[in-house]
């Protein structure tokens, strides 16, 4: 996120879209609505008529991964009548003319033949927006989960470049992490393209002083996505993995292309709490102590740097995941993994991180410190881009962004979009709220289907279905419900009996190689 | 040239109230209970909570004003420059007194379990504090516990209830969620949901708020509650809930080497105090009897059994070192967790970094 969660209480206009907040990121929502109690006016879009939803004052129901010719359709109408902040395009942006000369061909009424929101609300959204004195945009993986997803977020920072809602209190481009730790993940190096510290690995000074301190040669070359090293491994390219704590082949795209890579591997270790589907292909499975159990640190979506603790002992022989991969470390003959706690292996992060750099184990134990903390004594950032974009410039660059069609669009054959995400009592693949009595609210999966359709397709309101995809099929119960709109209907991708990642996988954003998890074609079968 | 004569706004005019003889200054829009807390005095409440509008529902906060005839509640009384305020006077704690014995007269038990809730021993200790037993007045009673509401989260233990308001006024305000309302008046008056029915199927969205606030655990944490009988003391762990990227600060509660409860950190930047169902109730994953205790390795026969440590550790360091070996750098791959702390991203970066020199390592975000 650009700005800081308490942001969220502070806008005057807030534009919700493809984020189920009140599901995914609940003690979040009840911020906004905080700022709804206080006058607010919120943009909600979304596929599905989410709770959000039901609560805004302008609700834009878009069709399925059509979210950058909505956005080109806001961006024409606030160029079109002059809400742009020129003083803030002047000091702040570059190619501005080329992006407002690019809009002018996308008139809401284009939009409208591709995003089925009316014209006449898109304008009336995107008069709103532009009008704002403090507009915040709020989108998580309804965003990002599709094969134009870098597009999507282009577009968002091309609407607050222009209206300058960026670098200011209750503004921003605030993207909702899904996963506790996933910021940490990448901040701590676990990406192909970075070291620690978001340092790239293709810059030459950066390879060199990681190599003194890896004390091995790095090529300064990017290494490969998930999705890449998938392919590879199911290719007989890739021999050894190592996989911590995440349940793949459950979350992953493309069911049975993931569990054959995985078979495929000369060697597989997996890391985890739980025995997942996953582990149970592993050669070597290795017992991590759990949350509540271990030291550590997180970092939240706001950039926030937290300290986790460890109140109880760890179950069984059950060792932190440090530890283990430092004894794998030391076992392979690689020098540098002779740490003794947590708190050493976080200084180490600290002393080669430059946006850690102010940080250690005991200032993280506050609670009170958000990234970039360059230096000792400084007091966080809890607001980005106030006064430059990490730009070589360190100007916002438009982006002159165009729509393309999904990966795979509906045909005779699979007429019906399938879109994909979770349930407010249930994480992920439920190896953690499986296990922690949250079936008391939801048994099981269901298919969420608009009642016409329910009609439409031949299948029974609390019934079961077969949905069948150009990979595979699941079968669920239905559950007709107006949440859903008329020709896409919803599942999470929570329940193993429920594998509804053998359906999806079509595509991959070009160049992040997410996957287009949110958009599918399937066809419905009563059984 | 001649600057304009500054006067200063309102706003920063000293301003200056009298409490129990001794001056302090206060800004304006302030209380006199907020001022009594920054000065240390103990006035006791039941119906506030510093989050929420202020209610003036229970008048246990009654202070005197000199100049006026009847007590205000100090909760929603705003200080007003030269105002004279006494917070102890022996009137005043007799009236207080009297007001908790009615209170009390509700509320049959003398003890309430910790485990129920943050909150919830106000009441108790302000029994303590008056020396207060409940025989006074009686026989009156509003609320009757929802023995129907089975649910495994929260318990709804009316006959506790003293009707504070403090639980619907958290949903609506903190939480957004209107779930909790208020039937009748006076010794009628009844917590309730919507139609009367259970939490289930109202609005609530069992993110515990309401639990958390009750000052005498009529709303209490079931789950937590499970563990009332365990002899250890209940200890409290500051951390980081385990699910979305929110960060939400929680205290892990304990008994002996048991993980008992969580608990919403007031003072958590993310959050100030809320949770959601999953970081509230979704915590007994961690010592559930399916969790791994000891490492596997796949034997000839194909299936994983139990190792020692050295043995997996091993096994797990000569797969990688071999495929290296006969396949070269580009034959190894790490899959970081978005999961676990820092440290074990951290680490096995740098793993595949100084073992095989390549950048072969991504985490989960891309799924
Ligand atoms: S309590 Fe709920 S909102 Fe807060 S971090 Fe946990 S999952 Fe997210
Ligand atoms: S605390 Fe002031 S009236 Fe209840």
């Amino acid at each position: 996120m650009s700005n800081p969660l308490a942001d969220m209480e502070k806008p005057d206009v807030i534009f919700a879209i493809g984020t189920n907040m009140t599901e995914c990121h609940p003690v979040a929502a009840t911020r906004l609505k905080k700022a709804l109690r206080r006058g607010a006016t919120m943009i909600v879009a979304d596929p599905r008529r989410i709770p959000l939803a039901e609560i805004a004052d302008i609700y834009l129901p878009l069709r399925v991964g059509t979210d950058v010719a909505l956005l080109l359709g806001m961006a024409h109408v606030i160029e079109r009548e002059g809400l742009c902040d020129r003083a803030f395009i002047e000091a702040r942006t570059e190619d501005a003319e080329a992006f407002f000369e690019h809009v002018r061909q996308f008139t809401p009424e284009w939009a409208e033949t591709i995003c089925g929101v009316p014209a006449a609300d898109i304008e009336r959204a995107a008069l709103l927006y532009g009008r704002a004195e403090r507009g915040a945009i709020y989108y998580t993986l309804g965003i990002t989960e599709h094969i134009c997803g870098v597009d999507n977020v282009q577009s968002l920072c091309n609407l607050a470049l222009m209206t300058g809602n960026i670098g200011r209190e209750g503004t921003g481009i605030n993207p909702m992490r899904g996963q506790n730790n996933i910021q940490g993940a990448g901040d701590a190096g676990g990406l192909p393209n970075n070291f620690p510290g978001f340092l790239p690995v293709t810059d030459p000074d950066n390879a060199r002083r990681f190599s003194e301190l890896y004390g091995r040669e790095i090529e300064p070359v990017k290494g490969i996505t998930k999705v890449r090293a998938l392919e590879l491994a199911a290719e007989g390219k890739l021999h050894a993995m190592i996989i911590a704590g995440e349940n793949t082949l459950v979350s992953d795209p493309d069911r049975a292309h993931c569990q054959h890579a995985l078979e495929n591997l000369d060697h597989l270790v997996v890391i985890d709490i739980f025995l997942t589907e996953t582990a149970e292909l592993a050669d070597v499975v290795l017992p991590a102590s759990a949350w509540a159990e271990t030291d550590g640190v997180f970092t939240n979506t706001e950039r926030r740097i937290q300290r986790v603790r460890a109140a109880v002992p760890a179950q069984g022989q059950a060792k932190p995941e440090w530890w283990i991969v430092a004894q794998i470390g030391q076992r392979m003959g690689a020098p540098g993994f002779e740490w003794h706690s947590a708190q050493d292996v976080f200084d180490e992060l600290c002393s080669v991180s430059p946006i850690y750099a102010g940080v250690d184990w005991e200032k993280a134990g506050t609670g009170k410190y958000h990234w970039p903390v360059p230096e000792q004594g400084h007091p966080g950032t809890p607001r980005l881009h106030e006064d430059e974009f990490p730009s070589p410039s360190g100007k916002g660059k438009f982006m002159r962004v165009g729509y393309r069609d999904p990966a795979e669009v509906v045909s005779e054959q699979f007429p019906v979009w399938l879109t994909t995400g979770r349930r407010l009592q249930h994480y992920h693949t439920r190896t953690m709220t499986g296990r922690a009595g949250m079936h008391f609210f939801v048994p099981q999966e269901v298919l969420e289907v608009h009642p016409d359709d329910v009609a439409r397709w031949g299948l029974t309101d609390g019934g079961k279905c077969r949905m069948v995809g150009s990979r595979g099929a699941v079968e669920l119960r239905v559950e007709a419900t107006d949440r859903s709109p008329r020709g896409t209907v919803f599942c999470s991708f929570s329940f193993g009996d429920v594998p509804v990642n053998v359906l999806t996988g079509a595509g991959y954003d070009p160049v992040t190689e997410t996957a287009e998890l949110k958009v599918c074609p399937v066809r419905l079968e009563p059984v | 040239m001649n600057q304009p004569i500054q006067t200063p706004a309102p706003s920063t005019l000293a301003a200056v109230m009298e409490m129990d003889g001794q001056e302090v200054s206060f800004t304006p829009g302030e209380t006199i209970y907020e001022v009594s807390q920054r000065m240390g005095r103990q006035v006791p409440t039941l119906c506030y909570d510093d989050r929420l509008d202020p209610f003036g529902g229970c008048r246990l906060c009654v202070v005197e004003v000199e100049g006026l005839r009847n007590p205000v509640a100090s909760c929603t009384t705003k200080a007003t420059p030269g105002m004279k305020v006494h917070t102890k006077t022996p009137t005043l704690e007799r009236h207080r007194k009297t007001l908790l014995e009615l209170v009390v007269s509700e509320n049959p038990k003398a003890t309430i379990d910790p485990l129920r809730g943050s909150a919830s021993q106000e009441l108790v200790q302000l029994r303590t504090r008056y020396g207060v037993t409940g025989e006074r007045f009686a026989g009156h009673h509003s609320g009757q516990s929802r023995t129907d509401d089975a649910n495994p989260f929260i318990l709804r233990d009316y006959d506790q209830c003293i009707s504070c308001y403090r639980c619907v006024r958290v949903c609506a305000e903190q939480e957004g969620d209107y779930a909790i309302s208020v039937r009748g008046r006076g010794f009628e008056t009844k917590i309730t949901t919507e139609f009367d029915g259970l939490l289930q199927d109202s609005a609530c969205t069992f993110c515990g708020q309401c639990v958390q606030t009750c000052p005498t655990g009529a709303l209490a944490d079931r789950k937590a509650m499970r563990a009332q009988a365990d002899p250890e003391p209940i200890a409290a762990t500051r951390s980081v809930c385990p699910y979305c990227g929110v960060g939400c600060s929680v205290d892990l509660l304990s008994k002996g080497d048991k993980l008992v409860g969580i608990r919403p950190a007031r003072d958590g930047g993310a959050n100030l105090g809320a949770l959601c169902v999953k970081g509230q109730f979704a915590f007994d994953f961690v010592q559930h009897e399916d969790r791994l205790r000891t490492p596997l390795v796949r034997g000839d026969d194909g299936t994983l059994r139990p190792a020692s440590w050295d043995e997996a550790l091993d096994r797990a360091a000569a797969g990688f070192a071999k495929a290296l070996h006969d396949h070269g750098r580009h034959s190894t791959y790490a899959i970081a967790s978005g999961r676990a702390p820092h440290e074990s991203a951290y680490a096995i970066q740098k793993l595949i970094r100084a073992t095989s020199g390549t950048n072969y390592v991504d985490n989960c975000s891309r799924a």
